[in-house]
């Protein structure tokens, strides 16, 4: 046995522990942290299976991005008064055995793989050099699955949308409820302004070396979200309001070039989302550079919640 | 050479890997949450400096080892400023606030 065996092992037990933990928590603000512990032992696992891309984006989304949106749910949850009725039995055994029958079927289908997996990755590399790309992953997201791309950025705005619309109607185009933590000359406000700069060379280095190697638009638009987010949070800059142009502008720029150039593909290169022969890596650039700005902008709104109060004029 | 370098990263990170085991020792170990900050802090600074420096001669060159060495100073900035914040809100509202 080596010792990648032996830490692959170890990883594995850490993992299915800190899973079993988030679960068995007593408390919601434990169990949070367990989950954003979860999410950075996958990382780790991702990058043993390889999956640096899928690393990087669970380590942003699965343990950053969604943790920072359960803690928020878990302050809200504390102050909510009259919330402390515990769920009866009945729901909480049909919960129980829904998620059991989810594992189950996760279960059989992992442990009883077909005599041959069914891949396509000959075939991608095989076509990956047409586009000029050198990162496989983005060959897939960007010009073999594209559709499936475009759709999934569509669907970010439609979670925004969601939870733009839990707002009461007096705050509709309001100013989301991040909660500021404003005092001068503390060590967030020094924070917040050195950082910064670092952050957004980071997420442009992400975004632009995601054609050659791990990276993307992904990884970089959380990047950018989170120094945003710090600078709201420390108080430099004031929390738009949800009525902004230009807000809405950089929203949906990024899925609106993506789909002009899907729509050009039509004329330039007879099919939808088609790039013209020769084009498709500074297309698939400018592509990825949109949608990291609308990405940035979008999870950014996601973990300021939804409006709550409105613009004094 | 090569065996030489080797030799070195070897014991520079297994140097930076007792800082990370003593630190969580003190982590669960230690009193109250000022104390464990004080632990955590070792971690980021000695630890994962020892395990940055021996990585350096394994770094794929120059801009590789530049890059270790810009992750070591933002996780040193962050950890400083964070463990700032969490202690300046346990002074002000007690450990269990």
């Amino acid at each position: 046995m080596t010792i990648l065996s032996l830490f692959d092992i170890g990883l594995v037990v850490l993992i299915l522990g800190i899973g079993a933990s988030t679960i068995v928590a007593r408390k919601a603000f434990a169990a949070v942290i367990a989950f954003v512990v979860y999410g950075l032992l996958l990382a780790i696992a991702w990058v043993r299976l390889s999956a640096v891309d899928v690393a990087l984006t669970e380590a942003a989304i699965g343990g950053g991005m969604t943790g920072m949106l359960m803690l928020g749910a878990v302050a809200r949850l504390r102050f909510a008064k009259g919330n402390d009725t515990p769920t009866s039995l009945p729901v909480r055994l049909s919960a129980g055995i829904l998620c059991a029958l989810i594992a189950a079927g996760l279960a059989t289908a992992i442990l009883s793989p077909p005599e041959i997996i069914p891949t396509l990755a000959p075939t991608v590399m095989e076509n990956l050099a047409q586009s000029g790309l050198g990162n496989p992953v983005a060959g897939v997201l960007f010009v073999f699955r594209a559709l499936d791309t475009l759709l999934e950025k569509v669907v970010l705005l439609l979670a925004l949308l969601g939870i733009w619309s839990l707002a009461p109607d007096s705050a509709w185009g309001g100013i989301p409820g991040l909660r500021v933590y404003a005092r001068p000359s503390s060590t967030l406000t020094f924070l917040a302004q050195l950082l910064p700069p670092v952050g957004i060379v980071v997420a442009i280095y992400m975004c632009w070396v995601g054609a050659k190697e791990p990276g993307g638009a992904f990884q970089g638009g959380t990047i950018l979200a989170a120094m945003w987010l710090l600078v709201m949070i420390a108080g430099l800059q004031s929390v738009p309001s949800i009525s902004q142009p230009w807000l809405r502008l950089l929203l949906v720029i990024g899925p609106m070039i993506f789909l002009a150039i899907g729509l050009a593909g039509f004329v330039l290169a007879s099919a939808f989302l088609a790039y013209p022969s020769g084009y498709a890596k500074a297309l698939i650039v400018a592509i990825e550079f949109a949608l990291t700005l609308s990405i940035g902008v979008a999870l950014g709104m996601l973990a300021a919640g939804p409006p709550e109060r409105v613009q004094q004029p | 050479m090569n065996l030489a370098l080797d030799i070195f990263t070897v014991s520079a990170v297994s140097a930076g890997a007792l800082f990370f085991l003593a630190g969580t020792v003190g982590l669960i170990r230690f009193p109250d949450a000022l104390t464990r900050l004080h632990a955590l802090t070792k971690v980021d600074n000695l630890g994962l400096g020892l395990v940055v420096l021996g990585l350096l001669p394994q770094a794929n060159g120059l801009l590789g080892a530049l890059k270790l060495v810009s992750i070591w100073l933002l996780v040193q900035l962050s950890g400083a400023i964070v463990t700032q914040l969490i202690a300046g809100a346990v002074r002000q509202r007690g450990p269990h606030g």
